[in-house]
């Protein structure tokens, strides 16, 4: 037999370099900047491809009356035109719950809905034969607001309420009583790589699909349905996102499902790749929220009792719908104990494309409205906002704040039953208060503000805490293979998809921390699902955590086999064979150590027999939730964070500069501390475009406005604060035994842009000596603040 | 045939599309994928290649949208994408620097950032360290979601500290001779690339219907947005005495293809306020192929260009077949998006009488983003005061009336008044006979109206309060304290307290 493979001896014979909680870059940053990352639209086409447009409706809503498509078949280059009858299988594609048409037969329920699809031999081709359909229509009276849906009780899914003690007659006890309502838009996701999916039919009347996915194996499921056949026959890999953040969870999969229709009936390959304005028309957004509360506190500022409204406007479909509005009612309390609470969700239906999940998942949008509470219960009250926020932390107890058998109340478990047990937040805040300073800058804001004519200043500091778990169970679990190969090098395959957020060198990380091998041996290879099957979407933040686990038990349980080897060969007990500076390491009855290179190692392991490849798996304990009496413990853990803001207003255009921005955050033990910082900065960024520029604007009839980047504006690197400082909370480990004690990082930080936007209001309302709290919808555009500066004026006139 | 070079090879190409854009072309018949689409419309910057242009023997490079460029427009020039930066392992500065501070996440947008980064290194004296302000400037045409923009400000102010560029030969390729109007053509139609005004006449002498293109960073919205043909097109971005900047002793002269960039050193010289104007104006990729003269013929009633030169009392050199002629800007629009130039015919130069003495100039952009934004409002204001008092004064606005103009009812306000606050303040309340704005996806007709009159303050507060900093747009520091602003809107308030 030929030698297998000529080994590095002892040049490695020190610690394993990149190894979990090493700043380690990421996995694709060389190729990245070298532009030889290959996205799907970077793959050599193959010979006959096929370019896909589709054509969507013209009505927000309305009959399909008559279709004439003959000119579009007539068009240059136009090989295949389907519509739902050309649909072998499950004409509806509705993640969870139907509703979700691949292709509309008669009623349109947004303007850009797909109707019908067409194959051309080229991208421009397609474009321009979609224009030429006739396409007449009976229209219909559509709902477009969250107003009027909520009034004709126009719903994707039933009403649903948290409830905790008795709200109403806590607030007909309180000393005070506010209430105020509020309206947060949407987002667009704006990842800078649009949707994409590319589809080569196979021999066995399947379909290989590459595509910009964060849910392969709902794509896998879903273009089986359509084309009629079996799951084993579709193959689906993801290399790579250029950007998902929740807009590639669902609305990936009808890019793919079309293109295979297309190639299902033309046998060749068909490349569907959305232009950004058809991306920004059809495909999904953050739920816009119109909420509102009533509150009542003690003369402190502290909450007796909360009720709280959130209505999503979901849309024409319920995609995850249920699931989001069910995170903002979650995250109604953000980080405060609210006492007597009743919290209800309303899925309301517009004729709007389908809202869809976005980096946080309705949590923002709950967070938001706990945060405006908070300025309104200061600003009442005359108290500077953190002080409120502080008071009502959970966990922060107070001698006057009794249970009913005269015990302090502990304060800490949240309208839905679950107890936060790890209370991070006090401290964290402290800390951040100290570091950023913030009651000196404080009072130097009241003077600046004091003597400055139409420039002022504002400060806010928002905290986060933010459940990690998907709260549908079933999803909280994960697969992974890894190989070891007989020169040492390993390859890691995991059911999590990355986008961007670094997934891969994390559990690549994972991996060589269990082998305690350099990371450059370690080859994490494309999100296949004949690789790893049944997966959950890379959603909820829990990429790392699931997956990271996954790998983690696929690692032990090949080492495993080779402990039992080495021990086998040096005589020795199995707990003394140890993994090392790249070596293994077996200590001898006489105590004597036998140190052999990890490459050396694997292939004696393969000589004798062991086998040096696994599976792993990982499902998340402890976490329950009964939706019907909504309680339970539906996080296995929080995630904290808090930031401070500091911004200037111009009050004669309201326009507006973030100047600087403090942030603390609690990741648990860190998995790697640069991606991590990464995550909470690009967050932070995200979600302060969501609250300023970021502005969704649609006609009457329902035609999205601001569809391409010339009129939707996400921050550009001047929006970037002048002063960021971003740092980790050292020394928490989580308390629970989460993949090396870190915490998920993906969403939470996005909250922490909510403190540019209290800040925003904070600079108003110094015009009214912080007394009065102006009125501020979301986003906050120049001249959404210029309209809360004519409500302050308008304010002091009258008082 | 166009001829151009392609990282340091010389490409020719004579069957081509006419509106064949340059990314397409990458892409496509290049298989040179790392230049990414982001967007199609020049607002995102993942399509960033650098182009360079030969001065004195000098190859000069400078980031543009390859998305919204059209090949015809690239005939001479030396195209560097991203590919070619490196050798082989060996990083370009700009690369590793970003690899170094994790300025990549997803990874799509890197390679623009990676061309924009590269043209700021390579356009700046080895010993000079960036400010932050250069930085903004140089990548304010290039999104990124994932980051929030520290790594990448980060990679930028570090790439000084890595040893000079690799891969020299790329950057200097020895010149081609132009080829005869650089004609392509396939059966869709023709391009030419003119390298003089007479040979763009005798083009356009025979095909009158052929589009002019100076920077096309709008006219390529029609192919790439509207999925539009243009089927004859003539690229004017190459003919010299339509890029010449000129002053003598009444006039500073522009001419028409002129790019924004080219046009930054005059106007800095002379109306500073233009010239500051032109970061918000557009980003920096739109601004190296984007022209004087094109946002003037464009007619967009949000066009940046024309209130100011409205304000200005520029006169535009309008030429065709029947020769030239020169008219006041203010008389060119005529209605939405019409003006006086007729088929065949185009803006020579524009040209601006020098500042006098006692002048103010204001010019304010409002929009919903700072860097690389349509305005919402545009308001441009010179005032003359002597003595106290205003003796002449001229505006102009864009997006508060369906073309570019003059605000006469404020103007009738403020002339031989008293230079106050007050007086400018009286004025604003014309806004509304001057204009009956749109409500639209930018702002409502309120906003406008009211940020009109804020602006008409904050313009004499400015002039009053020369010192001060009055707009967020400038504040690079988180120091700024009350003495640094405006501390009252009357002066007379702090006497009195």
């Amino acid at each position: 037999m030929r030698k297998l493979i000529d080994v590095e001896d002892n040049k490695r014979m020190r610690p394993a370099k990149g190894k979990t909680g090493e700043s380690m870059k990421h996995e694709s940053a060389a190729k990245q900047v070298a532009g030889t990352a290959v996205y799907v639209d970077d793959m050599p086409e193959l010979p006959n491809t096929l370019h896909v447009a589709v054509g969507g409706s013209q009505y927000a809503h309305a009959f399909i009356k008559s279709m004439d498509l003959s000119a579009v078949e007539k068009a240059p280059g136009v090989v295949k035109i389907i519509t739902v009858k050309d649909v072998p299988g499950h004409t509806d594609i509705g993640p969870v719950f139907p509703g979700d048409p691949v292709l509309v037969e008669s009623e349109c329920e947004y303007i850009g809905q797909p109707i019908f699809a067409i194959a051309a031999e080229t991208h421009e081709q397609a474009k321009a034969a979609v224009g030429l359909a006739q396409i007449q229509y009976k229209e219909l009276e559509p709902t477009l607001t969250v107003d009027k849906a909520m009034k004709d009780q126009f719903f994707v899914r039933p009403t649903h309420s948290h409830q905790r003690g008795d709200a109403d007659k806590a607030l007909s006890d309180s000393e005070h009583v506010i209430s105020a309502d509020f309206y947060v838009k949407g987002q667009e996701h704006f990842y800078l790589e649009g949707q994409i999916s590319t589809v080569v039919p196979t021999e066995d009347g399947g379909m290989d699909v590459f595509t910009s996915s964060q849910h392969p194996t709902e794509v896998q499921k879903l273009v089986a349905e359509v084309l009629d056949i079996s799951i084993n026959k579709v193959n689906v890999e993801v290399r790579r996102m250029g950007g998902g953040f929740g807009g590639k969870e669902t609305q990936a999969a009808p890019l793919a499902c079309i293109a295979s229709l297309l190639a299902h009936h033309t046998k060749r390959p068909v490349k569907y790749r959305m232009s950004r304005g058809d991306d920004m028309i059809m495909t999904g957004k953050r739920h816009a929220f119109q909420n509102d509360y009533k509150v009542g506190f003690n003369e402190q500022g502290l909450i007796q009792g909360a009720v709280i409204n959130v209505a999503g406007q979901c849309g024409n479909s319920p995609d995850l719908s249920d699931a989001i509005v069910d995170r903002a009612m979650f995250h109604s309390d953000n980080a405060y104990y609210l006492n007597n609470a009743t919290i209800t969700g309303y899925r309301c239906k517009t004729h709007t494309v389908s809202a869809t999940a976005y980096r946080g998942f309705g949590g923002p949008q709950g967070v938001i409205t706990a945060e405006l509470m908070m300025d309104d219960i200061a600003r009442h009250l005359g108290e500077d906002p953190l002080t409120i926020r502080k008071r009502n932390l959970y966990g922060v107890k107070h001698d006057s704040m009794r249970l009913e058998d005269g015990s302090i109340d502990p304060r800490n478990e949240t309208h839905y039953g679950q107890t936060v047990e790890q209370e991070v937040l006090p401290e964290l805040i402290s800390q951040l208060e100290e570091s950023s300073e913030y009651w000196k800058r404080r009072e130097e804001i009241k003077q600046f503000n004091a003597n400055s004519a139409f420039l002022k200043k504002g400060l806010a500091l928002t905290p986060v805490k933010f459940g990690i778990s998907f709260t549908v169970q079933f999803l909280n679990q994960a697969g992974a293979l890894v190989h070891v190969y007989t020169d040492g090098s390993i390859q890691v395959n995991h059911g999590g998809t990355e986008m961007g957020q670094g997934l891969y060198v994390k559990v690549a990380q994972v991996v060589a921390n269990e082998f305690q091998v350099d990371l450059d041996t370690i080859q994490v290879t494309a999100t296949r699902t004949d690789k790893v099957s049944n997966t959950s979407p890379t959603a909820a933040s829990s990429g790392s955590d699931l997956n990271g686990m996954a790998a983690r038990d696929a690692c032990l349980r090949i080492k495993a086999g080779m402990i039992k080897y080495a021990a086998e060969l040096h005589g020795t007990s199995e707990d003394k064979i140890r993994f090392e500076s790249n070596h293994v390491v077996a200590v001898k009855a006489d105590g004597e150590e036998v140190w052999t290179p990890f490459a050396e190692f694997t292939q004696n392991a393969y000589m004798a027999r062991v086998p040096l490849f696994s599976s792993g798996h990982y499902q998340t304990p402890k976490i329950h939730y009964d939706r019907n009496t909504g309680k339970g413990r539906p996080f296995y853990y929080f995630a904290n964070g808090a930031s401070v803001s500091e911004v200037i207003v111009d009050t004669l255009t309201g326009e507006y500069k973030v100047t600087r921005v403090d942030i603390l955050q609690d990741v648990g033990a860190s998995l790697n501390p640069a991606i991590d910082i990464g995550q909470i900065e690009g967050a932070y960024i995200q979600g302060m475009g969501w609250l300023t520029t970021e502005d969704l604007v649609w006609s009457d009839n329902g035609r999205l406005l601001s569809n391409g980047p010339a009129t939707y504006k996400i921050p550009a690197v001047g929006d970037t604060p002048i002063d960021f400082r971003v740092k980790l909370m050292e020394q928490l480990p989580n308390k629970e035994e989460t993949i090396y004690r870190s915490k998920a990082v993906g969403e939470p930080p996005f909250m922490l842009g909510i403190s540019a936007w209290s800040a925003l209001r904070d600079a108003v309302s110094s015009m009214a000596e912080y007394k009065f709290s102006p009125p501020m919808n979301a986003p906050a555009t120049p001249e959404c603040v210029l309209n809360a500066v004519n409500e302050t004026r308008k304010h002091i006139a009258n008082s | 045939m166009i001829t151009f070079f392609l990282n340091g090879q010389e490409v020719s190409e004579h069957n081509i599309q006419p509106d064949m854009t340059v990314l397409r072309y990458l892409r496509t018949r290049q298989s040179l994928t790392g230049t990414k689409e982001g967007c199609g419309s020049g607002d995102c910057g993942a399509c960033s290649v650098l182009a360079g242009e030969m001065h004195n023997g000098e190859w000069h490079y400078r980031a543009i949208n390859s998305c919204i460029t059209f090949l015809a427009q690239i005939d001479g020039k030396s195209l560097i994408t991203v590919e070619a930066l490196a050798n082989g392992s060996e990083l370009h500065p700009a690369q590793q620097a970003m690899v170094d501070k994790h300025g990549s996440q997803c990874g799509f947008c890197t390679p623009g950032i990676i061309m924009s980064l590269t043209a700021l290194f390579e356009n700046t004296p080895s010993d000079k360290t960036f400010t932050l302000h250069e930085i903004y400037d140089a990548l304010s045409g290039n999104l990124c979601r994932c980051t929030g923009y520290k790594p990448i400000i980060d990679a930028a102010k570090s790439m000084k500290s890595y040893p000079g560029k690799v891969k020299a030969e790329i950057w200097t390729p020895s010149s081609t001779s132009p080829s005869n109007k650089g004609e392509t053509s396939n059966e869709e139609g023709q391009s030419w690339s003119a390298r003089t005004e007479s040979e763009l006449k005798e083009i356009l002498a025979h095909h009158p219907d052929a589009r002019i293109v100076a920077g096309a960073t709008d006219l390529a919205l029609e192919v790439t947005q509207m999925n539009r043909r243009i089927n004859k097109l003539v690229a004017i971005n190459q003919i010299d005495s339509l890029k010449t900047i000129s002053e003598d002793a009444n006039y500073i002269t522009i001419g028409g293809a002129a790019s924004l960039t080219d046009c930054e050193k005059v106007l800095e010289a002379h109306f500073p306020e233009f010239a500051q104007l032109l970061e918000r104006f557009a980003a920096r990729q739109v601004r190296n192929n984007g022209t004087m003269g094109g946002n003037i013929a464009n007619a967009s009633p949000i066009g940046d260009a024309p209130p100011v030169l409205i304000a200005l009392n520029a006169d535009i050199e309008i030429a065709g077949a029947n020769g030239n002629r020169w008219i006041p800007l203010d008389t060119f629009y005529l209605d939405y998006k019409k003006t006086l130039l007729q088929t065949g015919e185009y803006i020579r130069a524009i040209r601006i009488p020098r500042r006098e003495a006692c002048e103010h100039l204001k010019v304010y952009k409002i929009s919903k983003r700072i860097e690389d934004d349509i305005s919402a409002v545009l308001l441009a204001i010179k005032v003359k005061v002597q003595g106290g008092q205003i003796t002449a004064v001229r505006t102009g606005f864009g997006g508060m009336a369906a073309i570019p103009k003059a605000g006469a009812a404020i103007e009738a306000a403020l002339i031989n008044q008293p230079m106050t606050v007050e007086t400018f303040r009286k004025a604003g309340e014309k806004a509304s006979e001057d204009f009956q704005p749109f409500s639209d996806v930018r702002a409502t007709a309120g906003y406008r109206i009211q940020v009109t009159q804020g602006l008409l303050e904050k313009a004499a507060l400015e002039i009053l309060n020369p010192e001060s900093v009055s707009r967020v747009e400038q504040i690079f520091t988180t120091t700024l304290s009350a003495k640094d602003v405006v501390n009252t809107y009357d002066p007379q308030e702090n006497n009195n307290a």
